[in-house]
């Protein structure tokens, strides 16, 4: 535990001493609430509640969080930084959970940071503050997940950008496997527990479900699984490959 | 004397390229052993998987006793390494990079901040503690990879090439270092820069192709010199018949070779017998025919020559 914290404390720390912090917060600050008020229609809606503002977490994520989660590991071979921490005395989990949590905390950091939307929908009415929360804290467990994937992505490249593309290639096919452009193809001639099996991999369908407030297991076990999943991925490539 | 470092006939391939082949030594506490070969011998390859990086396909790898792929937490904790290159998190000041360091390898408080102090200060790197290490000179990086090495007081020091690409005085700064760390701990230095070895190790091992092809001191590696001990005179070219007769007749010396006339002087080697000395012989027949020497000088065989020697003849071997 000691170990994972030291490791997240110096990306963290990494973060914030260079403009990316900066810069990322203040973009994702900045689209979520443009999308909320200009593409949601958050005001011509006439409603109490940030459905406007969530609805396009997903896709921003999608461009965002490989964008974060590229350098993980990528940038650790390139520079050679690597070999310095696979011989200090710290196991490849810990330093891989480590590096998973600093990118995670600040994106929850850059999440948080939205809050005045929060503060906005409560003057302008009474939303339901406990789906506002649930929302949160979906997007976050969302975000999670698509960290996971680049995290793990970025451990099989020096290449940063080939690592953010293949993350976001990723990435975007889970989120596009709930919408009926898919769904659709496999309709027509798939049994219905393979179109529901790819419908329940979407990213869509277990957020848009959290976001109307409704946290059930199925779907915080989805996205568990999923950083878990890639998480372990993650140990074994970094394994195999931290040399080549 | 206590065995810090132990290689038990590693192994280790790349795909079809055969890195190391067989590689075992030994090194005790008080060495300074120096690892020498040609790029691509398997140097580097060697220290990965000594310092558990790398998983040896075969043999195992012993840090104070621990073994390296049962145990790699504590051995790693015995273990002060530099990679080649020295690589550090740029983005951090030296101070800061170094405090990382040492939070990992267990240090808190009080205590962390000392080891941080001492190893900054032992490397000279006091006055640039709060700049970024990208914004870092090459010697400085180097320093700061060498202490972040020696931050724990490792028992086991393993630095590959620490001095490359460092200017003279940065180069006798990083040998005086070890020099002075040498005496309790076992210390690993790979290098192709033969004159380093001279200076710091107390033994030295040659790898060709993945495999040991020489050990010993530097010393003994001189000695497999043909020139080793050979005695050079220069003389005025007008007597060349007569001095290289009567060098040849001296009964330690087994062939005198000539080299050109350069202004009217020419200049005679005399190779001695294996293990014969011929320097006081020389001397003796020179004053005894009163030959005029405009210069004399025992010669000790260069290290370089040693290398290439032991290199390329063994490449034919293996071709052979």
């Amino acid at each position: 535990m000691r170990n994972i914290w030291i490791v997240t404390k110096r990306e963290l720390g990494a973060y914030f001493g260079t403009p990316l912090a900066y810069v990322f917060a203040v973009i994702f600050v900045a689209l979520t609430g443009a999308f909320a008020f200009f593409i949601g229609n958050f005001f011509e809606r006439g409603q109490a509640d940030l459905q406007p503002f969530f609805n396009y977490h997903p896709w921003l994520y999608l461009l965002l969080v490989p964008a974060i989660a590229m350098r993980l590991w990528a940038e650790e071979r390139k520079a050679g930084t690597i070999e310095l921490l696979m011989t200090l005395p710290i196991s490849t989990w810990e330093a891989i959970i480590g590096k998973f949590l600093a990118a995670w905390i600040f994106i929850g950091i850059a999440l948080a940071l939205t809050f005045p939307m929060w503060i906005t929908v409560n003057v302008l009415g009474n939303p339901d503050n406990g789906v506002i929360l649930a929302s949160y804290f979906g997007s976050f467990l969302m975000a999670g997940a698509f960290l996971a994937i680049g995290s793990c992505v970025s451990a099989l490249t020096k290449n940063q950008v080939i690592a953010f593309i293949v993350a976001a290639t990723i990435c975007f096919l889970l989120v596009m496997s709930g919408l009926e452009l898919v769904l659709g193809f496999f309709r027509g001639w798939a049994p219905a527990f393979i179109v529901d099996a790819i419908a329940s991999m979407s990213f869509l369908n277990h957020f848009e479900l959290i976001s109307r407030g409704v946290i059930t297991l199925p779907s915080l076990f989805f996205y568990f699984s999923i950083i878990a999943f890639f998480l372990f991925a993650n140990v074994v490539i970094v394994e195999q490959r931290k040399a080549a | 004397m206590a065995v810090l470092v132990e290689a038990d006939r590693l192994r280790k391939s790349f795909g079809p390229i055969l890195a190391v082949e067989d590689i075992s030594l030994r090194v005790e506490k008080g060495e300074v052993l120096g690892f020498l070969g040609p790029n691509g011998a398997g140097k580097s390859t060697t220290m990965k998987m000594l310092t558990g990086f790398l998983e040896p396909d075969a043999g195992r790898a012993r840090i104070c006793g621990i073994s390296v792929a049962d145990r790699p937490k504590e051995a790693k904790s015995k273990l002060g390494y530099l990679p080649e290159g020295a690589p550090a998190y740029g983005d951090m000041t030296a101070r800061s990079f170094l405090n990382f360091i040492a939070e990992v390898r267990g240090f808190d408080g009080a205590s962390k901040h000392a080891h941080v102090d001492a190893a900054l200060a032992r490397t000279g790197l006091e006055g640039v503690a709060s700049q970024r290490i990208e914004t870092l000179s090459k010697g400085y990086k180097r320093r700061v990879g060498l202490a972040q090495a020696i931050l724990h007081d490792p028992e086991v020091l393993i630095m590959d090439e620490p001095t490359d690409g460092l200017d003279p005085n940065q180069k006798h700064h990083v040998r005086g270092l070890i020099t002075e760390m040498a005496k309790d701990k076992a210390i690993i230095v790979s290098t192709h820069i033969l004159e380093e070895v001279e200076a710091v190790c107390t033994r030295a091992i040659v790898i060709d192709r993945g495999r040991i092809v020489a050990d010993g001191t530097a010393e003994a590696l001189q000695r497999r010199m043909p020139y080793h001990n050979a005695v050079a005179v220069r003389i005025a070219a007008a007597e060349v018949e007569r001095v290289a007769g009567a060098l040849a007749a001296l009964a330690g010396v087994a062939k005198v070779e000539r080299a050109e006339v350069v202004n009217g002087h020419i200049r005679l080697r005399a190779l001695p017998k294996p293990g014969a000395a011929i320097a006081a012989d020389v001397g003796a027949l020179l004053r005894d025919q009163s030959i005029i020497v405009e210069e004399l000088v025992v010669e000790r065989g260069k290290l370089d020559d040693v290398f290439r020697e032991i290199t390329t003849s063994s490449e034919g071997a293996r071709h052979a």
